[in-house]
């Protein structure tokens, strides 16, 4: 033993002469670690520039300035006091021939019908908005700035770019664009559009109010009906249930629906509400019915958390008072648990604001241009309308449908801040 | 009076039930020494006399709102002619139809006579309901009421009916889960069991040809639909992979870098960072699957000209998998972090002590202990991943390719359930009900992945107290 052989290692030196590849193998797993973590945030990076790079341009529009003869002659208002003979006009030539007027070289049949192409159709119904508002601008020569379809405004934008897409713009187009641009007579202005009008096979008049409504009305749906039933479950659940089957199934029951993918429910409202209560389509009411059961397990899971941290001290100091079980519970056990529960009410909203699945399936993908103004009116909702706009060919959708997306996200983000909020300010540790 | 206007009628009753109930409650007992005497608090007998006042008013209202619409069309069917009324129910549904079209006057040119008169009769029948409605319920309101009323004494217990019915009412609220979960296996199963009616089951589950086109007319090119659904669940499986091939080792590693390595200011900071993107919706990624990464990996496939010996197609298996493990990594990496922080301290600290370095605490103590709750989370993520529907829908096709190309264009069944019922149908074609039954499958597969991840956590979870 005391003979030291010289093949035969001690311990201490098997771990010695092993340290080294322990070493590397431990900065080896740490730099793993850092690598997963950072391929995590790396994705959110790429997301988050991709949209905001992609849906920046959304936010603004481009107009091109006219110098509009409003003649009664080409309008045809032959009566003021008429509101009708003001639907009636014809605007359309009044914005062609200020057109035709700057570009007088222009005489193919073709060639025209590029050049009128250049201006939206939504220019007309704007003027129309402007004559009616002062009809004493007939007869008079005004430079307005009306609003230039997609195509150009996709070119306009990209005109800084080392490569500007063209896309339907021939080179005629792009000649006389480059005139209005020497002639200071073309600008992006912001895009009020987008925020006020509803949907439309158009770009440049295609807005996400519509949809931020039908949202709205949807989650307002949501919210009425999953709170209070989600609140009553769990409080059932914490207070009153004894262990039993029953309980046992309930709890069974809401574990499972929170792992149920969110197209059987959409298949469930299309089964019973469309089918068989015959309940419309495309309403924010099914819509509402639907994510309330989808977000019925979330809220019930996160109040009975909320009902579980109340101290049973106070439960029973309560009851010694005399206070019945109904009285302590809502007196004293639910506005304790109310922070803790409203924190779940709001990240199940903020689940059921970004679900687009159960909504397909109801019908709410409907192409509708009016604002809804009841829960009965046909509507969609802000992801379905990304769903829709990121289907669409044009490639001005692509930019509206990113600024659609970071305007759901800001909303996703001030829920989600708003509940993280209200957790801090308002927790209480026993 | 229209529903809006008897809905806050109703209410103005209940209201003044309740004021009732309560100086009623005062007034009975005043002759023995005022509300001291009474069993229960004088509002418990408002609440009672609110209760019965307006609970039968309820569900009067429910009933009529649900059933009048058949009641006055079975009414007015009887006074249509004989031989409109032998018409099949298609056809008596559109007369029905233009009937209602001429009541909410929005009915232009020329109708028969007989839907006139039939028209007629619908707008006097409604009147007729409206105003019986109306009475109905609001003697069902008196009579509650006055029942109560007359019963109000001070021995009466009304807080012991309040309190039951209170309790009764969150144990309904509670059994809605139960509804739900009921409504969901009756509708898919119902119409699944219709779809295997006119489909085989065996064609269904091993059938290798996808295309639920059903022909207008019988002598059409393809006119038989074919319902062979594993090319379905070939992409689903194939697309569910990838994601777990990406999301699996990246959140697992994600976790125990946070848990076992980082500090605590570095954790702070990333936690949250990875956890917003399990907040971001779906379509979301969808739309950046389908216009950043799909085009990304095809340019790159034809760059480095996989494209001769593989179909390279736009809409890849391989974008919608990557991006769809991108987006279930923070539910396994949190998931992984509960069980790893659940591991108990003294146990690391043991290994630690006998010399392991830090990696070895880890792949040697804390993932074997850990395993049976991260062996159930991956299952987790897996159900997630085959349920998921916006990304497929938008990145990964329609083409039901069978296929183990990941650069090739793949559905899933989430895809075909969407794409089968979005749009108008009717409900008894196979290509609609192939959409429930495909839901069934999915519904059946996502409930016995649940199962087993739970089964797997309560099973092999080490007891450490």
């Amino acid at each position: 033993m005391s003979n030291s052989n010289t093949t035969e290692l001690t311990t201490t030196q098997i771990v010695q002469n092993s340290l080294k590849k322990r070493y590397r193998a431990e900065r080896r797993f740490k730099a793993f670690g850092i690598a997963s973590v950072c391929v995590g945030v790396f994705a959110l990076l790429i997301l988050f520039t991709e949209i905001i790079s992609k849906g920046v341009g959304a936010f603004t529009q481009t107009y091109v300035q006219l110098e509009l003869k409003l003649d009664n002659d080409v309008l045809g208002i032959d009566d003021v006091s008429n509101p009708d003979a003001f639907m009636q006009a014809n605007y359309t030539k009044v914005i062609r021939n200020a057109l035709k007027e700057q570009f007088p070289t222009v005489k193919k049949r073709r060639d025209r019908r590029a050049l009128y192409g250049m201006v939206s159709v939504g220019a007309s119904y704007k003027l129309q908005a402007v004559i009616t508002k002062n009809p004493d601008l007939i007869g008079t020569t005004q430079k307005f700035w009306v609003i230039a379809d997609d195509d150009l405004d996709t070119y306009y934008k990209s005109l800084s770019d080392a490569e500007p897409f063209t896309g339907r713009m021939n080179d005629k187009q792009q000649a006389w664009v480059q005139t209005w641009v020497d002639n200071n007579q073309i600008k992006r202005k912001f895009n009020t559009t987008l925020f006020t009008a509803g949907d439309s096979s158009e770009p440049e008049l295609a807005g996400i109010l519509g949809a931020l409504v039908g949202s709205l009305l949807t989650l307002s749906v949501t919210l009425i009906l999953s709170f209070p039933i989600g609140v009553a479950a769990a409080v059932y659940l914490e207070e009153y249930a004894k262990r039993n089957k029953i309980t046992d199934f309930i709890e069974v029951n809401i574990n499972n629906l929170a792992a149920v993918p969110s197209v059987i429910f959409g298949l469930l409202g299309l089964a019973i509400f469309l089918n068989f209560f015959g309940m419309p389509r495309s309403i924010p009411l099914v819509g509402g019915l639907v994510l309330t059961l989808m977000t019925l397990p979330t809220i019930i899971i996160s109040s009975r958390a909320a009902i579980k941290a109340v101290p049973p001290s106070i439960r029973e100091a309560a009851l010694g008072m005399g206070a019945s079980k109904m009285q302590m519970i809502l007196h004293h056990v639910i506005p304790l648990a109310m922070p803790g529960m409203l924190t779940g009410a709001i990240i199940g909203l903020a689940q059921a604001l970004g679900e687009t699945a159960p909504l397909l399936m109801i019908g709410m993908v409907a192409f509708i241009v009016d604002v809804p103004t009841g829960i009965t009116d046909s509507a969609t909702v802000l992801p379905v309308q990304i769903f829709l706009w990121a289907d669409s060919p044009e490639r001005a959708f692509v930019e509206r449908t990113s600024a659609a997306i970071m305007v759901l996200l800001v909303f996703l983000i001030s829920m989600n801040g708003i509940a993280i909020w209200l957790r801090k300010r308002l927790e209480r540790r026993w | 009076m229209s529903l809006s206007v008897l809905l806050v009628f109703i209410v103005a009753v209940v209201l003044a039930a309740f004021i009732i109930g309560k100086t009623r409650a005062l007034k009975v007992s005043a002759f023995q020494g005022g509300a001291k005497t009474l069993n229960s608090l004088p509002y418990y007998y408002g609440m009672l006399t609110a209760l019965w006042t307006g609970i039968p008013a309820i569900i009067l209202l429910i009933l009529w709102q649900m059933f009048d619409r058949t009641i006055i069309d079975n009414l007015v069917i009887q006074y249509l002619p004989s031989d409109v009324q032998n018409m099949d129910g298609e056809q008596l549904g559109l007369v029905m139809n233009q009937v209602y079209t001429l009541v909410g006057g929005q009915q232009v040119g020329d109708v028969a006579p007989y839907i006139e008169q039939a028209a007629a009769k619908v707008s006097k029948l409604y009147r007729m309901s409206e105003w019986l409605q109306t009475s109905l319920i609001t003697l069902a309101m008196i009579i509650g009421a006055f029942v109560v009323y007359k019963r109000i004494h001070p021995e009466m217990k009304a807080r012991n009916h309040i309190e039951l019915f209170f309790k009764y009412s969150l144990l309904g609220c509670a059994c809605i889960a139960i509804i739900t979960t009921l409504g969901i296996v009756f509708s898919v199963l119902f119409e699944s069991i219709m779809f295997f009616q006119k489909v085989p089951v065996s064609e269904f589950l091993f059938g290798t040809q996808w295309s639920p086109q059903m022909a207008i007319r019988k002598d059409q090119v393809g006119s038989s639909g074919s319902f062979g659904a594993v090319p379905l669940f070939v992409g689903t499986m194939l697309i569910a992979f990838i994601a777990l091939i990406v999301a699996v080792p990246t959140g697992l590693m994600s976790a125990i870098y946070l848990a076992e390595y980082a500090p605590k200011k570095i954790r702070s900071i990333f936690k949250p960072l990875l956890e917003i993107l399990a907040g971001i919706p779906t379509v979301v990624y969808g739309f950046f699957a389908a216009l950043t990464v799909a085009p990304f990996i095809r340019d790159l496939a034809y760059s480095l000209g996989i494209n001769e010996y593989i179909s390279v197609s736009s809409e890849s298996a391989l974008a919608a998998g990557l991006v769809m493990g991108v987006m279930i990594i923070p539910f396994v990496s949190s998931l992984s972090d509960d069980v790893i922080n659940a591991v108990p301290q003294s146990l690391r600290d043991g290994a630690l002590g006998l010399g392991a370095t830090k990696s070895e605490v880890v792949k040697q103590v804390v993932i074997p202990a850990a395993l049976p709750g991260i062996v159930g989370g991956v299952l987790l993520a897996a159900s997630r991943a085959i349920g998921e529907t916006m990304i497929v829908v938008m990145a990964a096709g329609m083409a039901a390719n069978l296929t183990a190309n990941p650069l090739d264009s793949v559905t899933t069944v989430t895809v075909q359930i969407v794409t089968l019922l979005v749009g108008d149908q009717e409900f008894d074609s196979p290509k609609t009900l192939a959409a429930f039954a495909l839901g069934l499958m999915l519904f059946i597969v996502t409930l016995a992945l649940n199962y087993i991840a739970l089964h797997v956590v309560k099973k092999y979870r080490e007891q450490y107290d």
